[in-house]
């Protein structure tokens, strides 16, 4: 490839005239730019309504990982003084999803968590059963965490099944969570409320705990006023 | 056949094996080490890169009287990070869950030596069909290298092939093949293996040939 580099024409010295040639280098730059531009443009307006299918259809496979029964989402946002149909604007982790059967019941709530892992933030989104006060399920949304190692957090059908009936009960007025979400060591589950870490990932596994315990916290003392609310909006 | 069918069969082919892009001039070696741990990704990874090479090298070829010296190379990245916002969109389109799983490795094609080496080096030199061909071939053997290296580390490393189990449950992975470090030893392996080969064909032509004198 002794080609690849050629010397390149030396600078027109003064007494030659530098103009036209300026002209023609913007008009070429500015030419490709403008068709760089164009076609952009329009690959964007092609793409984006499978793109937002897409990222539609992700969340909506997540939705009902986590609340296995539900067949039917609506969509709610925090508020500083409770819940709003209208998620628009919500951040990251000030969204959740009313989870509900063919019947209208509900059955559940999924909500967004997130917190620091091992190599970056992790995103999770988990199901939350409020009559039986339990964790429905966990599915992690996005995750750097090492391939083969930290990456068992999402696939792992042993650490996942944690998840399946993972005790979060309330108590006293104020709904606060009543113990803590341990993780343990790998085999050493032996408490409802304790999830069986994974040998080689325990930063991860526990990372997940951690994340899971702080939003319960945070969340269940907002969302349990509002359950009947939610239970009488299914259609 | 005739000499220029001959020709343009060479201008495709030399890519695939005599200048393979990965395995003979090394080039490209951030995303064929970092995303080569499944078929998949190394497919999506190839075929995108493939898109790009193909694309960029014709219209660098068309453009190629009218582009003046001095502004080429940032005419050529231009062009080059097009095709790659091209490809970004089409992939998220297409599946996103392989867009995540490659990464920022799908924006760093605009960085890939491979495709500004094509365009400087080729594409700015000849026709646009002898470019395509070019193209073509390097983006064909970019792609096997990488199914070559991706192929190997997912079935140790995961003990699949396509996300299909091969080995069945008692398999113990081989975790480091999906690791960075597995795709060094697998590299090391293929670029021994093809040494080996190629040593050996030469071996042949002189024993065939005679010794060359002078």
């Amino acid at each position: 490839m002794a080609e690849t580099l050629q010397a390149t024409t030396p600078l027109p010295t003064p007494g030659e005239a530098p103009s036209a040639n300026t002209r023609k280098m913007m008009i070429v730059l500015s030419g490709v730019a403008a068709l760089s531009g164009l076609l952009i443009v329009g690959i964007f307006q092609l793409t984006a309504p499978y793109i937002d299918a897409n990222r539609e259809a992700m969340v909506e496979a997540a939705i009902f990982t986590v609340v296995p029964e539900g067949t039917q989402k609506k969509a709610y946002g925090f508020t500083e003084n409770g819940i709003d149909p209208d998620p628009t604007g919500a951040g990251f982790g000030e969204r959740f999803y009313a989870v509900y059967d063919d019947a209208g019941a509900l059955r559940g709530v999924a909500l967004e968590a997130s917190g620091q892992g091992y190599q970056d933030v992790i995103r999770i989104l988990y199901g939350y059963d409020g009559v039986r006060q339990i964790v429905t399920g966990m599915t992690v949304l996005e995750s750097k965490e090492t391939p083969g190692l930290g990456d068992k957090i999402a696939k792992d059908p042993v650490f996942l099944a944690n998840f399946d009936a993972l005790e979060a009960a309330v108590g006293g007025e104020t709904d606060v969570l009543s113990h803590g979400i341990v993780v343990v060591k790998h085999g050493k589950k032996t408490n409802p409320w304790e999830i069986d870490g994974i040998a080689g990932a325990t930063i991860s596994s526990k990372a997940i705990g951690a994340m899971l315990e702080a939003s319960l916290r945070a969340k269940l003392p907002r969302l349990r006023p509002h359950l009947a609310e939610l239970e009488g909006a299914g259609s | 056949m005739s000499t220029a069918h001959n020709e343009s069969f060479d201008i495709f082919a030399k890519g695939l094996w005599r200048e393979n892009p990965v395995f003979v001039m090394l080039l490209g070696m951030c995303p064929v080490l970092a995303v080569s741990n499944s078929v998949i990704n190394a497919l999506a990874m190839g075929l995108a890169t493939l898109f790009v090479l193909v694309s960029s090298s014709t219209l660098v070829s068309l453009l190629r009287h009218v582009i003046p010296k001095q502004v080429r190379i940032a005419t050529y990245i231009v062009i080059i990070a097009t095709f790659v916002t091209i490809v970004d969109y089409a992939l998220q389109a297409i599946s996103l869950e392989v867009y995540l799983a490659l990464g920022a490795f799908i924006q760093l094609i605009v960085v890939n030596c491979i495709i500004l080496g094509r365009a400087e080096a080729f594409a700015s030199k000849n026709g646009p069909v002898q470019a395509i061909l070019d193209a073509l071939g390097m983006g064909v053997g970019f792609t096997f290298a990488l199914l070559c290296l991706g192929g190997v580390r997912e079935l140790l490393g995961n003990g699949s092939l396509l996300g299909v189990d091969v080995f069945g449950p008692h398999f113990e992975p081989w975790a480091v093949m999906i690791l960075p470090p597995g795709g060094f030893f697998v590299l090391g392996a293929w670029l021994l293996l093809f040494a080996a080969l190629k040593a050996r064909s030469e071996r042949r032509t002189i024993e065939k040939d005679g010794p060359h004198v002078g």
